[in-house]
């Protein structure tokens, strides 16, 4: 198993500035890594070739409240050439200001749903990923249910909507929208 | 002469289709029959599991977890349990090890029967599901005969198994391996070379496996296209090591590649099962010794005070578990299965956090069927075997 010190000595000379940190843990190597630094990191892990960390296994995260940082979004890697698995955690605050994380699509695609799921369940804004929408929760819904001051037990009156009446013009004009929307 | 209408066409499937596993809703824009683009939409059957894990104890968790993925609810308890065995460190006793084997391969058979039976009745051969239900149904008396119940038998505990095997546990499960090999034949015989089924499969949905690799469908799906990444041979849990058994793989990525890898999967699940029933005898050490979680025998309970206290405690407040992370990843029927849990060192977990196959399969879902067919949509579906109790959880 590659130990997590070794990991930040490769990684230390390719992303100039970053200031990494071990992490503790009883199963594989943990990396805490600064948030602006994250890209840059995951686009050395993937392409270091005594690395290689080409899957993206998932991304998740933890709420600490009332701890600050309050969240860690986490990032389960593993490198199926070297057989290695690497756990990555970026500390945010619950402040809007430093609550952003920037998106890891540019280098593994599979993380547009993980990140668009940890986004619904607990409000961390992922710069640059375009396309947070409720993913799980349905489409109107108030409030990121895995955060630790949400509710466990609430009750909410079943909403009812009209039949959505839409004209032909009106109909063709949402597709445009919509395909404009995914073009861009 | 009227002019040509060229417009696309966008057609809306699901959430309430037959199939689609449940209730998954695909837009499709359509130009005549080939797909433009799809977008999907999911969270129907999102049931707030891991929300709901954080109010239980550690034990209460194993049936929660057990239904997200509804088709393999032993794979869901066997990575939960072996995180939470992680940060407690316990050892189980051989035995135990053994039984889990055999218990997470007989999942992983009653699992790709569904998935064969479904997928070739989408395609048209209907009379397939009957013969694979049938055999589940051996599997599912297997299961009610250890734990009284069929579906989410819960029968992974931390710590070790609910209780020993049931009288009759061996006989049960070398009649049906006795009888399951021969069955494949007779799956294979009317499908692989079935030229409709082929017609339907061949060249179908195909992805590569850089792509597959990227967009995270390790499990059978890369394994379809090339990869050879199995949990099982890459990172051993549970004994896996000491049993003798290959990784079936395919290199076309299209929809009958990753059907001959479920098959040979099924034939090596058979292989370790035998090997797993020769080890296990028929009554020994179900649990570990830890008394930290597992409560003292009957006869101490009766006994001895500080044995009643044990299972008392156990019992009404639980056990604690240190604090800390683990994330123990096993091979699932889908691909890696994972539990990530956090423990802050009290009887309940602060989090629970399921890696689910089908969430990702299911993400790159308009990746493999855009550019094809619209009648394609339904076999690429069958054979990425998702299920959308493991995708909303």
């Amino acid at each position: 198993m590659i130990d997590a010190s070794s990991i930040i000595d490769t990684l230390t000379p390719l992303v100039p500035g970053a200031s990494y940190e071990v992490g503790r843990s009883v199963d594989f190597a943990t990396i805490y890594v600064p948030a602006r630094h994250l890209v840059a990191t995951c686009k050395a892990l993937i392409e270091v070739p005594s690395l290689r960390f080409n899957v993206l296994i998932e991304i998740t995260a933890a709420d600490y409240l009332p701890r600050e940082p309050r969240f860690e979004v986490v990032y389960h890697l593993l490198s199926i050439p070297t057989r290695q698995r690497l756990r990555l955690k970026v500390r945010v605050a619950s402040t809007e200001v430093d609550g952003v994380v920037p998106t890891v699509q540019s280098v593994w695609p599979a993380a547009g749903w993980p990140e668009r799921e940890v986004w619904d369940m607990f409000g961390i804004v992922f710069d640059g990923h375009g396309d947070l929408r409720r993913l799980l929760m349905p489409e109107d819904w108030e409030g990121h249910p895995a955060r630790k001051d949400y509710p466990v037990q609430i009750r909410k009156a079943a909403q009812t909507y009209e039949p959505l009446e839409v004209t032909q013009d009106e109909f063709k004009a949402n597709l445009e929208r919509d395909r404009l929307r995914r073009a861009h | 002469m009227a002019e040509l209408r060229t417009e696309t066409m966008t057609v809306n499937m699901g959430p309430q289709h037959p199939s689609t596993h449940g209730v998954l809703r695909i837009i499709l824009e359509l130009d005549g029959e080939t797909i433009q683009s799809a977008r999907t939409t999911i969270g129907y059957l999102h049931t707030g599991i891991e929300k709901t894990a954080e109010q239980k104890k550690w034990q209460q968790v194993v049936p929660l977890v057990e239904r997200m993925d509804y088709l393999a609810a032993q794979s869901n308890s066997l990575c939960y349990v072996l995180s939470v065995e992680k940060l407690l460190g316990l050892e189980m006793p051989q035995r135990v090890k053994d039984i889990r084997v055999l218990l997470a391969e007989l999942q992983r058979l009653a699992s790709h029967l569904v998935w064969i039976g479904t997928h070739a009745m989408e395609i048209g051969a209907v009379s397939m599901l009957f013969y694979a239900i049938r055999e589940r149904e051996l599997l599912m008396n297997i299961n009610e005969l250890i734990a009284g119940f069929r579906f989410f038998p819960s029968y992974f505990r931390v710590g070790g198994l609910r209780e020993d095997l049931a009288r009759g546990f061996h006989e049960a499960v070398n009649a049906f391996l006795d009888r399951f090999p021969k069955k494949i034949d007779e799956f294979e015989g009317l499908l692989t070379k079935n030229d409709m089924f082929l017609r339907r499969t061949e060249g179908v949905g195909v992805i590569s496996q850089e792509d597959a690799l990227a967009w995270g469908l390790v499990g059978p799906i890369a394994r379809g296209s090339g990869s050879d990444y199995d949990v099982r041979k890459y990172f051993p849990y549970t004994g896996y090591e000491t049993y003798d058994f290959k990784v079936p793989t395919a290199t076309e990525g299209d929809v009958f590649a990753r059907y001959r890898v479920r098959v040979a999967e099924m034939r090596e699940s058979v292989k370790i099962a035998r090997q797993a029933i020769q080890r296990i005898t028929p009554s020994g050490a179900w649990a570990c010794d830890d008394t930290r979680v597992v409560p003292p025998p009957k006869d101490k309970v009766y006994t001895e005070m500080e044995a009643l206290i044990q299972h008392f405690l156990i019992y009404s407040q639980g056990f604690t578990v240190p604090a800390g992370e683990a994330y123990v990843p096993v091979e699932g029927p889908r691909g890696e299965h994972g539990v990530y849990i956090v423990s802050d060192g009290t009887n309940r977990p602060w989090r629970v956090k399921m890696r689910p196959p089908s969430f990702m399969a299911i993400q790159a879902l308009p990746k493999i069927i855009e550019g094809g067919m619209i009648a394609d949509v339904v076999a690429v579906i069958g054979s990425n075997d998702v299920v959308m109790g493991d995708c909303d959880r």
